[in-house]
């Protein structure tokens, strides 16, 4: 194998073969690695940010809260609280004598000022090192001003972008179960849990559920509000997205209230189809199953044509893909699949090792798998496999770009819905889009694959 | 709805920042360290920070960005960083084989007292550092200025680090140019080479972060200013630093270390700061300003002179750093226009007085930077007395919709327009580029909501 791995990193990248790949997984990074990973709080921050009613505070110097300003394209159908920048921007004095007084004064400034249905306190890495009493702070303040306000254990240094997810979790599990509904709950009732509503998403999933007959009780967190949440304890089921990020907490509310999850994914025809049948199976509910199959037949009868013309076009492709949770990258292997490519290299930031047996099960032989992987081996992956497609994030792109190869954003920085059948015509759209650009015809490609001559002069050679 | 939280009734906030005009440290240092050719950039704490500068960045200039992280864990946040560094250290040399690493802190490892001078030599005793490499730092705390300051004690640390002090000294010219656009960089140069002045511009960002679509993903692009040019800076004549709060600490530290005299000037952004520039490129070299700079110059002034009825007596409302603020202050007020309104979340009585000599003809003029300094402020003052124009970097979208105003992107960041890698802002040309910009603002503006009987073909 390729000499552009760290020797530490070896046992991270494996080869599959005969469906099986053996990888290690689930360890911080190599100290000096050029990581795509992040840290704690922003694991915690992007988990809890679509909660659009609630204010969230960044304890700590500005730098956390400005790079967490609206940099996620997760859209609310009401407030839009979410969508602002509060930090108690720590300075020199605060990190001496402590933040704690400051804190307790920017809470109430804030909660004065927006009147959120709950606040949230995201402890970074400094106050985690300064010992500020947060959790005092918070208690004190929620019975001051009579709403839950909610510490999150997020200090960077305390793990990766995953350990953020599970102080995310136990943020909402402090929410989660503190109110009851006015009425009785309807009896197919659903949380959704994982779906961070980018690009309007959650709302194609809401319009199929509604078709089924099954009625959400609170989405945790996309389009998310804090009074849903407190009774989200009254859903019959936990439908768990995302299973690095949510999972944790499906477990608790599992454990704690007796609701059962089922982890599934809505991307790519067979997964989202088998989410609304895994539902309809859950609630043994002949009336939910038949609208399922109805709903299912009606878009995949609309969708398969239009696939087609794209899968024509762009079949014998190969895609990398590297995203930060690994159902996403599962769920890609598969809707790439859909349309003719191939997936040679594929992992993820934070995956475990069933997922990893996952990915190995679904690819060819000789697909690359990769954890917590670095630009290096990516772009060498990539050429070395001839790539002409990468699946990413905002640090991947430009150096996809850069080897000439096509790009598609699968992560906050979307702009069109990619869930459910609606967003896998986008998906195939976008991907399309960017593999037969005609920008390739100007440069040479570093992948190895020959790029369909184009004569200069728009035809005229 | 977004903006519908803004109230207009203002009240002194003393603990809570509401949409920053600012970031930390650590950026600006990765930036500037960017500028060397074959520099990688270390950030020496969590791996968030890493991430977050990396993202940023990359939102602004669409290029890929390379940074080592220490990766620190609950243990080294309780024990110190020095294991995690010294690790690093060792895996960016074998691994991604740069000339040169340039450590910066983050507030985590400041307050954990990691002494970096330590670190280092500690590394170079164990012969983690290959022969003929260099491994230079700077002190970058979060709470502690902005991401301006960052970036000023990364030159610094720069200079700290590589300049040999010779007592012989050459023709050439050192220029710091600032916390500008990897395309001002480059006009900067442009503009000493048509003087036939030599210079080593450093740091210099042109062809690492505009570099060009070849087909192939470069760790280090071939742009940056060479490390040996950095090393001979301490044989040059003098320095020009430009900017004041970016360049000025930089150039200080390489006249006391190498004895080489330094002029701190205002960004070369708008016309008399272009000026001062030109000439004392000119008073340093002896060399005459050329006729084809005195050409830009003169379709800069033909261009304002044209267009003067549009410029007059507009309100405008800055906000960002405080060097392109005091520039382009300085312009706007030279072209008639009045900035009404600046803010700068970068502390420090400095500003304030730079900022109120350049205003001294716009009595009504607001000021405030540091503390509170915020975008939720900005738009407050809007909202009591509107403004014609925003001047600003990305940030000041919400505002621009919310209260239906022109709105032109400079400055850092601009996460939704692109150009500024590309296009220059500095110098008579990148003056022109800024009034294009002002200008067609106002008048697409105007086109859109005027009562139609006042569309007006010719303007």
């Amino acid at each position: 194998m390729s000499t552009a791995i760290l020797d530490k990193r070896r046992r991270q990248v494996a080869t599959v073969t005969d469906g099986k790949a053996a990888i290690d997984c689930a360890k911080p990074s190599l100290a000096g690695a050029v990581s795509q990973r992040a840290c704690v709080f922003c694991g915690s921050r992007v988990v809890l940010y679509p909660i659009v009613d609630a204010v969230h505070l960044v304890h700590g110097p500005a730098g956390c809260a400005a790079y967490t300003w609206d940099i996620r394209g997760t859209v609310s159908s009401g407030p839009e609280l979410h969508r602002l920048s509060f930090t108690t921007d720590l300075r020199e004095k605060d990190v001496i004598f402590g933040g704690a007084e400051k804190l307790e004064r920017a809470l109430r400034e804030l909660i004065a000022r927006y009147a959120p249905r709950a606040a949230f306190v995201y402890a970074t890495c400094i106050v985690g090192v300064i010992g500020d009493d947060v959790d005092s702070v918070c208690r004190k303040i929620a019975a001051e001003c009579g709403i839950p306000v909610v510490p999150v254990r997020s200090e960077g240094f305390r793990g990766s972008k995953k350990d953020g997810y599970a102080a995310a979790c136990d943020a909402l599990a402090q929410l989660i179960g503190t109110l009851e509904p006015d009425g009785p709950v309807p009896p197919f009732s659903i949380n959704i849990l994982g779906d961070f509503n980018l690009a309007g998403e959650l709302w194609i999933l809401e319009e199929y559920y509604r078709r089924m007959g099954v009625h959400i009780l609170a989405r945790i967190t996309g389009d998310g509000r804090v009074d849903d949440i407190r009774k989200a304890h009254h859903a019959k089921l936990n439908v768990v997205q995302c299973s690095g990020s949510m999972t944790y907490l499906a477990r608790h509310m599992e454990a704690t209230y007796g609701v059962p999850f089922k982890q599934i994914s809505y991307f790519g025809i067979e997964d989202m189809s088998a989410a609304l049948y895994d539902v309809a199976a859950f609630f043994k509910e002949p009336a939910l199953h038949a609208k399922a199959s109805e709903l299912v037949r009606e878009e995949v009868t609309r969708l398969l044509p239009m696939l087609e013309f794209y899968r024509e076009r762009l079949s014998g492709r190969k895609a990398v893909i590297y995203v930060g949770g690994a159902f996403k990258t599962i769920s890609l292997i598969k809707a790439l699949r859909l349309i003719g490519i191939e997936t040679v290299v594929c992992g993820s930031q934070t995956g475990r090792p069933e997922d990893y047996e996952t990915m190995a099960g679904l690819c060819n032989p000789g697909t690359i798998i990769v954890d917590d992987s670095n630009p290096v081996e990516l772009s060498t992956f990539a050429r070395e496999r001839g790539a002409d497609l990468f699946i990413g994030g905002v640090k991947e792109r430009p150096i996809a770009f850069k080897m000439g190869m096509a790009f598609c954003d699968h992560n906050h920085e979307r702009k069109l819905p990619l869930a459910g059948y609606e967003g896998m015509k986008n998906f195939a759209e976008e991907v399309y889009g960017s593999v037969m650009t005609p920008v390739w015809s100007f440069v040479r490609r570093d992948t190895g694959r020959a790029v369909s001559p184009k004569p200069p002069m728009g035809g005229v050679s | 709805m977004l903006l519908r939280h803004t109230t207009k009734e203002i009240k002194e906030r003393e603990a809570l920042t509401v949409n920053p005009a600012k970031t930390c440290q650590p950026i600006g240092a990765m930036y500037a360290a960017l500028g060397i050719h074959g520099c990688l950039p270390h950030s020496h704490g969590s791996q968030g920070c890493c991430s977050y500068h990396r993202s940023t960045l990359t939102r602004h200039y669409k290029e890929p960005v390379m940074a080592g992280t220490s990766s620190f864990t609950e243990g080294a946040s309780v024990f110190g960083g020095q294991a995690n560094l010294l690790a690093a250290i060792d895996t960016l040399f074998t691994v991604y084989n740069p000339d040169l690493i340039a450590v910066h802190t983050t507030c985590l490892s400041e307050t954990i007292g990691d002494d970096l001078n330590q670190i280092i030599g500690k590394a170079k005793e164990e012969g983690k550092i290959p022969e003929g490499r260099r491994v230079i730092y700077a002190n970058t705390p979060s709470y502690v200025g902005s991401h301006v300051t960052g970036f000023s004690n990364m030159v610094e640390g720069i200079v700290r680090g590589l300049p040999e002090k010779s007592a012989a000294k050459n023709d050439t010219l050192n220029i710091i140019p600032g916390w500008v656009e990897p395309s001002d960089m480059r006009e900067i140069k442009r503009m000493a080479k048509e003087m036939g002045v030599p210079v080593t511009v450093f740091p210099d960002t042109s062809g690492v972060l505009d570099s060009t679509m070849t087909g192939h993903a470069e760790m280090y692009p071939k742009g940056g200013t060479p490390v040996a040019d950095v090393v001979a800076s301490g044989a040059s004549k003098h320095t020009l630093a430009l900017g004041h709060f970016a360049s000025e600490a930089g150039a200080k530290a390489l006249e006391v270390k190498c004895g080489v005299p330094y002029t701190a000037l205002s960004l070369p952004i708008g016309i008399s700061a272009t000026d001062r520039f030109v000439q004392a490129l000119s008073d340093l070299s002896g060399k005459p300003v050329p006729e084809s700079l005195a050409d830009e110059r003169g379709r800069l002034v033909d261009f304002i002179t044209d267009m003067q009825q549009y410029f007059w007596g507009k309100r405008v409302a800055l906000w960002g750093d405080p060097d392109q603020l005091v520039s382009l202050a300085e312009f706007l007020t030279d072209i008639d226009m009045r900035p009404v309104y600046v803010v700068s979340g970068t502390p420090g009585k400095a500003f304030d007085e730079r900022i109120s000599k350049v205003l001294k003809g716009v009595p009504e003029a607001k000021v405030k930077n540091g503390a509170s300094a915020d975008m939720f402020l900005m738009h407050q003052w809007i909202k009591n007395e509107k403004v014609d124009l925003l001047m600003g970097n990305t940030y000041g979208k919400y505002i621009a919709r919310d209260e239906a105003t022109p709105f032109v992107r400079v400055g850092f960041p601009i996460l939704d327009r692109v150009g500024h890698s590309y296009m220059p802002t500095v110098g008579y040309a990148g003056a022109i580029r800024l009034l294009e910009k002002i200008l067609n603002a106002l008048l697409d503006h105007k086109d859109a909501t005027c009562p139609e009987t006042q569309l007006e073909l010719v303007e």
